[in-house]
């Protein structure tokens, strides 16, 4: 296939038999289109990076550290030493296959190193050959190999060809976390000074500026003004959107791409309605204005870095608890890494939403919300009056992001939103949704343009998915609580299913909701209501 | 090749006991040295590696969540594959153990010709795994028949099950039957299909290609070859009883099928035989999803380079001042 574009009447040419050669004599390949490209040394000498330097994944050389056998080795056996995860999968697969074909790379790529069980192998051949009795031994008869700058090579390609989707650790019988493995393959790439631009970029902005795009504090309020202008032409009224307020009750935490992006912006439009229309007492901060967290992807080290504002913002403006806007990585580190890293959060109180009175006892330590469960809430306390048919131009249905389905499991909560929302609302087929949802294939700091031909491999089984749907009940709307999904699905679906276009959850609230002196006749988006256009044209 | 090496290595382990008892007659060492330092191997080397196991911290909870969370009490939350306390998390771990919920779960994609995947179910693996499992348990523990005087009524009843259909003299176990279909089957996956066979291992092959040779020499002596199963419980209660004695004419087959057993003993600590007990400590499967509302403790979190408020302010003051935004410092 070489450098030639990828085009999606090709799938049929996927071939899942792999090779004769064995995958331990296939050195990797590195063309166009299915790599990223390396962190610029400006990003990394911002965050203290070890071994910043110009390099090519394409050239020979790799202008590794001379030690980096010794700093790779060290790794390893510092990371065996702190998580119990990382040694007990190095240790207990038997290669029954079962993870195989549940990769979406591997679905759309048919490489069979993206099979999740040959992904770990890359590592842990090492590790048998370096760490283990039977590997010391018996060598490549025990399934160890040595460790060679072309291995390095290999997990520089295949660690970032994993999205850290889940996926396949539902089916293992062991409940083996390919995630967990590549975490640590790239925490042993990143010693070696070999990220990726687009993870350590965003990584050094939000380092410096609070969000992964650089916005400095007088952008961000002016992206907010905008959004505020923007509501009024939409919905004839003006909302009030408070930044660094000290003293608000609640701390709303977005991914910065629902202020800047498309189409995340309509549900930050929708965050927005809402928010007025209950009276909600909240603030937005220019520092924490970004819950996401590229961190995730480079090293357990950095999530912490980056994700110490969250917590340090609500303690500075004396908020009482903090809402969480839709993103799927950003929630995985919320849920599951924010109050071990950075709590415990015991300056805030137990959130209680103020219109409904509920406890959300489930965020009892963390003290962070997300804001379906928020909205969920509302819309079962019949605080919010909502017009379905509003939003009868969209036939819906809803992409979970792997990290909230996989990592915490919010799977009925915008079911239950969109049911509410839409009239027009069909899920897709069983195997592709809730815990068995298909990534969008450029999760975890891979959606690049350089990487776009994997990333649309990648986002197969999720376009087959959608196509589906739009086939059988003329889907033409994805909505999804992704920042990344929101970012890259439609590039996907177009690629895959043209036609479809791609939402947030709290865009379709944004539309329905029905507001005190509202004066609309069209959605978020600037379109007519369905119906209202036939007026139009009269 | 893999394959072809592991087969290899079996038959020459047969034939290592074959010539030590059929021609040299090291019964004391086959009959009790071997036995006994195989055992002391996997009890030591199965320990020694659940405490290495054991001695790595689970720094974050990382449950893989499958099914709806905990979260609004209107909400129905799935209790079995999204655990929230500690309680439904055993009963997870205990059903993922006992009847393998994951392996059930799977699919099996298929491209088609209109450009889709389609997933259909695929029960072969889970049943097979199962089988083979299930039925190894059980002939495990009727082997306990050897160790007990009199023996006990637990393995009485398995006996008596296992034998159900009363075919043959002596009656024909089923799980020997269905260890050897299954071990069978698990083999031929493993070479038939493309995928598995490119992920297999010398590893991975050898192990199944000992459990069946261990699965047809207990076959052959008990319907086939015979021995003296009095003189065989002479010895296996000689060693429990720590004064063992290696009786002569207990027939060759025996002492095939113990060194084979001896070797997957010696064996078992240091390969992927380990998922016996790794299965128990696998940090995605047995926590409780319940981060938000209880907090899980790091035992090395450290300090860490961060940005300050006051640094970000201090770099950004004229702007923000600019914009009409609060400070902390004029």
């Amino acid at each position: 296939m070489s450098d030639e574009k990828l085009k999606s009447d090709q799938v049929a040419d996927i071939d899942y038999n792999p090779p004769v050669k064995g995958w331990m004599d296939t050195k990797p390949a590195f063309r166009k289109g299915i790599f990223n490209y390396p962190a610029v040394v400006a990003s990394e000498k911002y965050l203290d990076l070890p071994f910043s330097r110009k390099w090519d994944p394409r050239e020979d050389d790799w202008k590794l550290p001379e030690n980096w056998k010794e700093i790779v080795l060290e790794t390893l056996k510092d990371l065996l030493k702190k998580y119990r995860s990382f040694k007990v999968f190095m240790d207990i697969c038997v290669r029954c296959g079962a993870c195989a074909d549940k990769c979406h790379f591997y679905l759309g790529s048919g490489d069979p190193k993206n099979m999740p069980v040959l992904r770990a192998e890359l590592l842990r051949s090492v590790y048998r050959n370096d760490f283990t009795t039977a590997g010391k031994l018996f060598g490549k008869l025990a399934g160890a190999r040595e460790l060679t700058e072309d291995v390095i090579k290999e997990w520089f390609l295949y660690f970032y060809q994993c999205t850290e989707c889940r996926r396949c650790s539902v089916f293992c019988p062991y409940g083996i976390d390919t995630a967990e493995i590549t975490m640590m393959g790239r925490e042993i790439l990143n010693r070696l000074g070999l990220g990726i631009d687009w993870i350590v970029t965003p990584a050094a902005n939000c380092f410096r500026t609070g969000n992964h795009l650089g916005i400095q504090p007088h952008g961000f309020k002016d992206s907010v003004d905008f959004a505020v202008d923007d509501l009024v032409d939409a919905i004839g009224i003006r909302v009030e959107a408070p930044i660094n307020k000290k003293g608000a009750e609640v701390l709303f935490v977005v991914p910065s791409a629902d202020y800047f992006g498309d189409p995340h912006y309509f549900g930050f439009l929708g965050y927005l309605a809402l928010f007025h229309e209950i009276g909600l007492d909240y603030t937005f901060s220019t520092f924490a204005s970004e819950g996401g967290n590229f961190g995730l992807f480079h090293s357990a080290e950095m999530i912490k870095r980056l994700n110490a504002k969250i917590y340090a913002e609500a303690r500075r403006l004396g908020v009482k608890w903090i809402i969480g806007g839709e993103c799927g990585h950003m929630w995985r580190v919320l849920h599951q890494y924010m109050d071990t890293m950075n709590g415990p959060a015991d300056f805030l109180e137990e959130p209680v939403s103020p219109i409904t009175g509920t406890k959300f006892e489930n965020a009892r330590s963390t003290k962070m919300v997300h804001v379906a469960e928020f909205t969920a809430d509302l819309i079962k306390h019949n605080k919010v009056k909502l017009d379905r048919s509003r939003n009868d131009h969209w036939i819906v249905t809803y992409h979970d992001s792997c990290n909230t389905a996989r990592g915490m499991g919010i799977l009925d909560e915008p079911r239950y939103i969109l049911e509410k929302t839409c009239n027009y609302f069909y899920d897709m087929p069983e195997n592709t949704i809730r815990e068995q949802t298909f990534c969008c294939g450029s999760g975890s700091g891979i959606g690049t343009d350089e990487n776009l031909e994997m990333r649309l491999r990648g986002g197969f089984p999720r376009g087959s998915a959608v196509k589906y749907v739009r086939e059988k009940h003329g889907v033409n709307l994805l909505t999804c609580m992704c920042a990344i999904d929101k970012a890259t699905l439609p590039a996907v679906m177009d690629f895959w299913v043209p036609g479809v276009e791609v939402a947030g959850v709290h865009e379709m609230v944004g539309n329905a909701l029905v507001m005190k002196g509202e004066k609309r006749s069209g959605d978020l988006r600037g379109q007519p209501f369905k119906g209202e256009e036939v007026k139009e044209h009269v | 090749m893999n394959a072809l090496y592991a087969l290899f290595v079996v038959i020459l382990l047969l034939l290592v006991a074959w010539i030590g008892i059929g021609t040299v007659n090291l019964h004391i060492l086959f009959g009790i040295v071997l036995p006994y330092l195989a055992f002391a191997i996997f009890v030591l080397g199965f320990f020694y590696r659940i405490i290495k196991w054991a001695g790595s911290p689970v720094p974050f909870r990382i449950p893989a969540t499958c099914g709806q969370q905990k979260s609004l009490p209107w909400i129905k939350n799935s209790k079995l594959d999204n655990p929230h306390n500690a309680f439904w998390t055993i009963i997870r771990m205990a059903l993922e153990i006992l009847t393998f919920r994951s392996l059930f779960r799977s699919t099996r994609a298929e491209l088609r010709d209109d450009q889709r995947i389609a997933y259909g179910d695929t029960k072969w693996l889970w049943a097979g795994a199962l089988a083979f499992h299930w039925t190894f348990l059980i002939i495990i523990l009727r082997h306990y028949r050897f160790f007990a005087e009199p023996v006990p009524g637990f393995v009485l009843f398995l006996q008596n099950i296992d034998g159900l259909f009363q075919v043959g003299l002596p009656v024909v176990y089923i799980t020997d039957a269905v260890i050897v279909l299954a071990a069978t089957y698990l083999f031929i996956r493993r070479v038939f299909i493309p995928q598995v066979r490119y992920i297999s291992l010398f590893a991975d092959y050898f192990p199944l290609f000992l459990i069946g040779g261990i699965a047809v020499t207990g076959i052959l002596m008990r319907y086939f070859t015979k021995v003296d199963v009095s003189a065989v419980k002479e010895l296996t209660l000689g060693w429990i009883n720590f004064n063992p004695v290696a009786p002569e004419g207990i027939g060759i087959m025996f002492y095939l099928h113990l060194f084979l057993v001896s070797v997957l003993f010696a064996y078992f600590p240091f390969s992927k035989l380990m998922h016996m007990g790794g299965i128990f400590l696998s940090p995605a499967r047995n926590l409780a999803n319940n981060n938000r509302a209880r907090r899980h403790v790091n035992p090395w979190n450290y300090d860490v380079k961060t940005h300050t408020y006051e640094e970000y302010e201090d770099e950004f003051r004229d702007v923000m001042k600019e914009a009409g935004m609060p400070l902390e410092k004029e």
